[in-house]
């Protein structure tokens, strides 16, 4: 125990004295959370419309007026033609063209069917989606709006449902919401498996491993003692992206603060776990960074923070069991969002304990003091 | 004569490289045993099996009358180990690796604050105790290593290497503090390279490709194979050339 | 020029020596594309929702059939009060309750509107809009079936036409992303950090007091990784191409000119970041937060930098990852040539100047 202590108080005294370090560490993901929660925004806004109106009438003028006044969309440019507008397609500088063929109200009084093009940008696939539907209801709208001006409301028929929508937990569809738990999580990660996995293999490139090798500590002594000031420092970021995230983007904490900071603790001892076990079997820094890395990586992107689990092909889901992030993001969103209360989230509780234990028996048995 | 480290036909192979080839020898309390050899003669090896850092793949080994394939942390209890590498923290200062020193050895705070006292009296390191080690001249950062490897009174003590790249009067008071330690019953094992270093030494053993070519006092080698120094010896041996 | 080649040949073996990191630098591109083309999508398939009907009666159960055998969802639990739809929800398995009143048939067959209710666990809010948006339309078309409308008059026909991607692939966006995200990884981060450690071994320093160059020094540390990095680059283009079914519609040559212009930039920004530190912590953390973390979010790679705060559209101006996803953008899936191209080529030469220009000022005030 007292070694443990005099390795706890050697690590946080090199961490202290690494003054570039350690801004970075407490000051960086703090930054980051900000930056990123802001960033991190799928919402679809300000796109930039072109339009091509060769039928000039009344009612493509009233039509393009709708357009101008919708917040979402800003009109770039008039085109005469349909080539010139598609050459603001190839030069990015507009998202969507609407295109008003000529005879557009002529045909809508005498045929009662018109017709309008859009040419959507897709290489975003999904925001040309949200983008064209958008632009699509807008035009619906303008021909309701037609439609009850020359032709009175007709009756309500039977057989109308209604769907009332309620967004539980997130009402106003906040991506901060959404996004906040997860960020914070993802950047715990990040720093702590990151510097952690540098650790040790740094002790073994300047020669003092081996110093350490030849003493009597034990090997459980020597990875509590690396173990403990990383997951200090990371409980202290967690508080400071907590505070941020209450505070600054106003995301609840429905559940229990202890039951967050309980599976803080569990998630940091994994990451930094994790970190101490890349770092043990790695021969230099640059190994032990990519290995770090390359976990990290897929971490992040299986964890459900870009794109729903649920969605995923099964071998990803199947790969999902081992990513701690994933579990550790459904606690935040589920105990900070929802409220949920131990019970509920005990699957993760149950399978981040099984990780942590592994992989701290890992870093152990990969800890060699004799080869 | 109590004998501190026994090695016995002990040999280490990585692949088909034999690094160290059955050697064979013993040290006595209180003695400064030499190492000696060309890179690669398989110097550091043999040490480091003796420290319990790499098992051995054949032959027997005690150290303070502990096995080295069982009893490797029963080993580094009573051993003291300084290597060529630099070992002590540069980013703490003096005053904070003797403390995460001892503390590592297991010693008590009141222990480990007398220790401290008398080391940096005795280095004469009272005005940079809490400087950082990083900015101590390489001379000084080696007699500091040694008398942190010497913290817990090991009975035996591994210098692998210690002195390279500092002057010859630098190492002469380096010797001093291990004639010191020796006179006080520390047996100190030593590899170096340095031919004047090896006079110094009470016996010596020259490694030639993994194997022990000559064993004895420097002045019995010398008379044996007819040569003034231990470099004379030392090049009959290791490069197969007399300097006559 | 012997020296110097002798020297590229040891950073060369350098490289080569250390497997695993080799391994993960061409690993790390494969897995990234792989993951990103089949796993990670927003398409919804049998997403788990309950179900509280209170009526039970002819229609709530039809539309209840219709949801389940949409493909869309898959019925998790049938709950008998309101109160088990927090328990549910607060389980987070489930990601949508349908409820139907207790009057739904009645009131649908009395032609006043029958309400159904909706409820999204928005804490997964993409997943949320989706999701209500299936099920109103699913909902929407039974009520539709059941009441054929004359065909109304004047309607407005809208035809879409998605440009450039008509299937909407999602590997567009991404495959670009990537490869800006690797390049820069390889190129900006290893080079700092391998130059970091010379530094820290000390060998920094028996190499400049060697008759080579102090430009020759850092050109030999730089080669080997743009020659990595382009190998790297050419991989997930290839991947990209015969894997995800990109287009390639525009110059090779041109596309492989501006990769080797961005490696070009990469490296710059990595031997600017190791002119600041002599430790590999430090070279290695500056790289991973000021260069890796920005590129991901704030190039447009994954969020649109539309969407964002205004500041930080100003911010994303300076990532060099976003003029180079729009110029392999511009190149493989819209064709276009340098002329349209330009105005992202001159930015990102600029950067490298500033870069190139800052390393040298602070090599000049202190040695390497």
């Amino acid at each position: 125990m007292r070694r443990i202590l005099f390795l706890v108080e050697k690590e946080f005294k090199q961490i202290l004295r690494n003054r570039v370090l350690l801004r970075m560490m407490l000051i960086t993901p703090i930054l980051q959370l900000i930056l990123l929660s802001y960033a991190a925004n799928f919402e679809v806004k300000d796109l930039q419309i072109t339009i091509v109106d060769s039928d000039h009438s009344t009612y493509s003028r009233r039509l393009v007026s709708k357009f101008s006044h919708i917040e979402n969309f800003h009109i770039s440019t008039y085109e005469p033609s349909y080539k010139q507008a598609s050459l603001q397609l190839l030069k990015n500088s507009s998202d969507i063209v609407l295109v008003i063929p000529p005879h557009f109200e002529r045909d809508l009084y005498r045929n009662n069917r018109a017709e309008v093009q859009l040419m959507v940008n897709a290489i975003d696939g999904s925001k040309a989606g949200i983008a064209s539907g958008y632009a699509a209801s807008i035009i619906r709208d303008f021909n309701a709006e037609i439609l009850t001006e020359n032709f009175p409301a007709p009756p309500l028929q039977n057989g109308q449902v209604m769907i009332a929508n309620q967004y539980w937990y997130n009402p106003q569809l906040e991506y901060k919401t959404f996004m906040v738990p997860g960020i914070l999580f993802e950047l715990l990660l990040l720093i702590g498996g990151l510097i952690a996995s540098l650790n040790i293999v740094r002790e073994k490139e300047v020669g003092t491993m081996e110093q350490l090798n030849v003493t009597p500590i034990k090997k459980y002594q020597f990875i509590i003692g690396k173990l403990t000031p990383f997951v200090i420092i990371g409980l202290v970021q967690f508080t400071a992206g907590l505070l941020v995230g209450v505070f600054l983007f106003g995301i609840p904490l429905e559940g229990s603060i202890l039951l967050m900071y309980m599976f803080a603790l569990l998630f940091l001892l994994l990451c930094v776990g994790l970190g101490l076990f890349i770092s043990n079997i790695s021969q230099t820094m640059q190994q032990a960074m990519f290995a770090a890395f390359f976990c990290l990586v897929l971490f992040i992107l299986l964890s459900g923070l870009f794109a729903s689990t649920e969605n995923m092909p099964l071998w990803a889901q199947y790969l999902n069991y081992l990513n701690p992030l994933k579990y550790i993001i459904e606690v935040g969103r589920n105990v900070m969002l929802k409220g949920s209360s131990f019970y509920e989230v005990q699957s993760q509780f149950f399978a981040l304990s099984l990780l942590t234990v592994l992989i701290l028996s890992l870093a152990m048995w990969r800890y060699r003091k004799t080869v | 004569m109590e004998k501190v480290v026994i090695a016995d036909k002990l040999t280490k192979k990585f692949g088909n490289f034999i690094a160290t080839n059955e050697i064979t020898f013993a040290v006595d309390k209180g003695e400064i045993f030499g190492f000696l050899g060309a890179n690669g003669a398989g110097k550091t090896t043999a040490m480091r099996m003796l420290c319990g850092l790499l098992k051995p793949s054949s032959g027997d080994a005690k150290v303070a009358g502990f096995d080295v394939y069982t009893q490797t942390e029963k080993i580094k209890e009573r051993i003291g180990y300084m290597s060529q590498k630099f070992s002590l923290y540069e980013d703490l200062t003096v005053r904070e690796n003797i403390k995460f020193y001892g503390g590592i050895y297991g010693l008590r705070l009141p222990a480990i604050k007398s220790k401290t006292e008398y080391i940096l009296e005795k280095l004469s390191l009272g005005e940079v105790a809490d400087t950082l080690v990083a900015s101590l001249p390489l001379g000084w950062k080696q007699r500091l290593a040694f008398s942190i490897a010497m913290l817990h009174e090991p009975p035996v003590v591994f210098l692998d290497e210690p002195t390279g790249g500092v002057d010859p009067i630098t190492r002469r008071q380096f010797w001093d503090m291990l004639y010191e330690a020796a006179s006080n019953g520390t047996t100190i094992f030593i590899t170096t390279h340095y031919m004047d270093e090896a006079e110094y030494c009470n016996r010596v053993s020259i490694m030639v490709d993994g194997r022990i070519q000559a064993l004895d006092t420097p002045r019995r080698l010398r008379e044996q194979y007819g040569v003034e120094s231990m470099d004379g010896v030392f090049q009959i041996l290791a490069r197969g050339t007399s300097t006559k | 020029m012997k020296r110097f080649f002798s020297f590229v040949h040891k950073e060369f073996l350098h490289i080569f020596r250390d497997k695993r990191t080799l391994l993960i630098l061409f690993g790390l591109p494969f897995v990234q594309v792989l993951l990103f083309g089949f796993a990670l999508t927003n398409e919804i398939s049998y997403a788990k929702i309950a179900i509280l009907d209170n009526d039970k009666g002819m229609h709530s159960r039809k539309i209840t059939h219709r949801l389940l055998s949409s493909g869309y969802f898959r019925l998790e639990e049938n709950l008998t009060t309101y109160a088990d739809i927090e328990k549910a929800f607060r389980k987070g398995k489930i990601k949508m309750v349908v409820v139907f009143p207790q009057d739904f048939d009645s009131e649908y067959e009395r032609s006043k509107g029958a309400h159904i209710q909706l409820l999204a666990d928005a804490s997964e809010q993409n997943t949320a809009i989706s999701l209500v948006n299936y099920a109103s339309a699913i909902i929407g078309d039974y009520s539709a079936a059941q009441n054929p409308v004359a065909s109304s008059p004047m309607m407005i026909d809208v035809r879409s036409r998605m440009v450039f991607n008509p299937e909407l692939k999602g590997a567009f966006v991404f495959v670009p992303g990537v490869m800006a995200m690797v390049l820069l990884l390889v190129s900006a981060m290893m080079t700092s950090v391998t130059i970091a450690r010379e530094k820290e071994m000390g060998t920094m320093e028996v190499l400049s007091v060697s008759p080579l160059t102090q430009s020759q020094i850092i050109f030999g540390k730089v080669l080997p990784y743009l020659l990595l990095s382009f190998i790297n680059g050419c991989l997930i283009i290839a991947l990209g191409v015969w894997v995800l079914d990109m287009p390639m519609n525009g110059n090779l040559l041109l596309l492989l000119t501006e990769t080797l212009l961005f490696i070009f930039l990469s490296l710059s920004i990595g031997i600017f970041i190791s002119t600041l530190t002599d430790s590999q912590l430090v070279a290695m953390f500056a790289s991973l937060v000021i260069l890796l973390m920005p590129t991901i979010f704030l190039s447009g790679f994954i969020f649109p930098i539309e969407s964002m705060p205004k500041p930080l559209q100003v911010v994303s101006n300076i990532i060099p990852a976003k003029y180079f996803i729009a110029i392999v953008k511009g190149i493989m899936i819209k064709g276009v040539g340098i002329g349209y191209l330009l105005k992202e080529t001159l930015i990102l030469l600029a950067m490298a100047g500033l870069f190139i220009f800052m390393s040298l000022r602070k090599l000049k005030t202190r040695s390497l």
